[in-house]
């Protein structure tokens, strides 16, 4: 697999074309120096993915889906959404239309083939349980393996994306999303507005027509990318000058008060599911309006939540802030920068972890260890795709061409 | 490398002794917090009496019954002869409907007759492991739980949850959190006592009480669990029901 990190702002392109005297209706931001809090931020995400996928261990506790109602989920679709129009955008910019939407879909392809490649290792792991495991107590769940009986139509079905065990569901929703970024960057650098309204309109006819993909053997895809869309659309929106003419809402008192008291009715709530006596305290009325929270279809909760959270982190956590750059957080940073590979080593760690849980011991904690050696796989992983990456970019200026270069870049930089 | 991986595993296997194994009565221990519930079962309080009859109706699917093997070694049947143990002078029937491969949905239409037709006074409804196979939405779940439980009570009896199996080697394949919380929430709902059968397997799990990872297992393995889940399950319904086995035994 080739580095397929998008970069936020490539050291080897070169400068901006300083806004191009074109009736763009949003202007790219300059290229600066790298935005290391999507970095942060999305790596966070893959950590708390990675170990929401594990079984529920002491480290569980520290991921944000316990303490309200998004989770780790919306931080990387939202980071996707960001990144990805900001790196395609510019390429539309600079390479023209149909050369950056080729560039996206080959991006596509990346993800499409990781997700397959994450396919087989899960046939793999299930084909090897399933011939030597013999339990009589377990039949009945033993039945979950029977559509090994016919791999013709599984395996079909995986390839289309309808077949997705557990914990495959995200890698699908990217495909989807990306795939349709082309026309949506084409008409965000028109109107960024409007886009952003259809994006929300869209959302609206998912709720009141209830769209859907279908999934195999039954049932609907996990994340609905009906409703998703509206997270990367707005990511995409925010990255194109939106989080800038925002700029003032996000700095004003009220934004700050409206969001920590969201986040704290957010937290009260949760707290009710995991302290049941005092269930009772949660008004009756509330609870019929507020349950179920849907997360198939992105609930309104959910993503209000997600946006109270990211207001706070922007208002709090400055672009310049030193500790970005400090070597705690480099690990995180490094994550965030090689997402995909690393949301693919983390799915396959995650299944690494239950088998070693199962197969040689388990235990609170085994469960500890297995989560913070995973979390250091993936960082490793992440350092020396770095490594990689600046030997490559050192040797290649020399010896590529400068289209490959441009290529190159557009999947990794 | 997985090869190799999957080889050195299953050395460490080989190598690691069956727990088990060797105790001829299982130990098998349940926390106290998951042997008591607040919700009551007021029939079955009214029946359990010197001379009274208590029928209990299990509505389960293939983890009901250990394979083709003799229904008594399974828990329903189990629980009948520890009830009869625990309960003396109490004539206590426990019988078996099962239901393989139904989701909770196919189900609950057809619950309230059923009681109607039988007229137990306890159902134990054991559900959620074919809905979280099949991954059949969550909302549609707890809506069928709903459905079902509300007929079954309104056609006059009490009712208790119980809800899947541990089983971690098929963790990776079978989500069941969503079910399980499901399940907890139509429990609390209706004031159903929720036999958390998950938690209490895992827990035996985890204590050493058995190997459920084992790979070659047998049947004995699975009748010792299922007559655990059975004691578990009867100390459980009699804490529910609030009776003491002591006054049973003294008026007789």
């Amino acid at each position: 697999m080739t580095s397929v990190a998008e970069p936020i702002a490539a050291e080897p392109t070169p400068p901006a074309v300083p806004a191009k005297p074109r009736a763009d209706a949003v202007t790219l931001p300059v290229v600066g120096e790298r935005e290391l809090r999507l970095d942060l931020f999305r790596g966070l995400a893959l950590w708390l993915i990675f170990i929401d996928h594990l079984p529920p261990n002491i480290l569980t506790w520290f991921t944000i889906r316990n303490y309200g109602f998004s989770d780790a989920t919306e931080i990387f679709i939202f980071i996707s959404g960001y990144t990805a129009a900001f790196v395609y955008g510019r390429a539309m910019l600079e390479q023209g239309t149909v050369v950056a939407s080729a560039r996206i879909f080959k991006r596509v392809w990346q993800i499409y083939v990781a997700h397959v490649f994450l396919f087989t290792i899960f046939l793999a792991e299930i084909s090897y349980v399933a011939t030597s495991f013999e339990n009589p107590l377990y039949s009945e769940e033993m039945g979950i393996l029977d559509f090994l009986k016919q791999p013709d139509v599984t395996i079909v079905q995986a390839l289309l994306l309808k077949f997705r065990p557990v914990n495959m569901d995200v890698l699908p929703l990217y495909i989807v999303l990306m795939l349709f970024l082309p026309p949506i960057l084409w008409l965000m650098r028109r109107r960024a507005d409007l886009t952003l309204a259809l994006s929300v309109a869209l959302y609206a006819l998912t709720w009141e027509f209830d769209l859907y993909l279908p999934a195999y053997p039954n049932g609907v895809w996990a994340f609905n990318p009906f409703a998703w869309q509206l997270l990367f659309v707005f990511g995409a929106w925010c990255a194109l000058g939106g989080a800038r003419r925002m700029s003032r809402i996000l700095s004003s008192q009220v934004t700050l008060w409206i969001c920590v008291a969201y986040l704290l009715a957010a937290f009260w709530v949760t707290l009710t599911w995991y302290i049941p006596q005092i269930h009772h305290l949660l008004p009756r009325f509330i609870e019929q309006w507020m349950y179920p929270i849907n997360k198939t279809d992105l609930d309104v909760l959910r993503f209000a939540h997600f946006l109270a959270l990211a207001a706070i982190t922007v208002r709090f956590l400055k672009k310049d802030w030193p500790g970005l750059k400090s070597p705690w957080l480099r690990p995180m940073v490094l994550c965030g920068q090689h997402s995909l590979e690393i949301f693919c080593i983390g799915v396959f760690l995650a299944f690494a972890g239950h088998f070693v849980l199962a197969e040689v011991a388990g235990g609170p904690w085994m469960h500890l260890i297995v989560s913070i050696f995973g979390i250091f796989i993936m960082s490793a992983a992440a350092w020396v795709f770095s490594w990689y990456k600046r030997v490559a970019a050192k040797g290649g200026t020399r010896a590529k061409s400068a289209d490959a270069n441009a290529d190159f870049a557009g999947g990794g930089a | 490398m997985r090869a190799i991986w999957l080889t050195m595993l299953a050395g460490l296997l080989v190598t690691t002794p069956v727990r088990a194994e060797d105790a001829a009565v299982p130990v098998c221990e349940v926390p106290a917090y998951l042997l008591t519930s607040e919700s009551r079962l007021p029939k079955v309080a009214g029946v359990v009496k010197p001379g009274g009859k208590l029928n209990i109706l299990v509505i389960g699917s293939r983890s009901s019954v250990i394979g083709a093997s003799d229904s008594s070694a399974a828990y329903p049947g189990r629980l009948q002869a520890v009830l009869r143990e625990k309960l003396p002078g109490v004539e206590t029937n426990v019988t078996l409907e099962m239901y393989p491969k139904k989701t909770a949905e196919e189900l609950a239409p057809t619950l309230g007759k059923l009681v109607e037709e039988r007229k137990p006074d306890l159902v134990i409804w054991q559900t959620g492991t074919y809905d979280a196979m099949r991954s059949v939405d969550a909302d549609d779940f707890r809506n069928a739980l709903d459905e079902g439980v509300a007929a079954m009570k309104s056609a006059g009896t009490d009712v208790v949850l119980m809800n899947l199996q541990y089983s971690p080697r098929t963790e990776t394949m079978i989500s069941g959190s969503a079910y399980l919380d499901n399940m907890r929430v139509v429990a609390q709902q209706h004031d159903a006592p929720l036999f958390d059968r998950f938690a209490i397997m895992r827990q035996w799990n985890e204590a050493g009480d058995f190997d459920l990872f084992s790979a070659s297992p047998g049947l004995e393995l699975a009748k010792r669990v299922h007559d655990c889940l059975a004691r578990a399950l009867s100390t459980f319904l009699i804490d529910a029901a609030h009776v003491n086995p002591a006054e049973l035994r003294i008026q007789r």
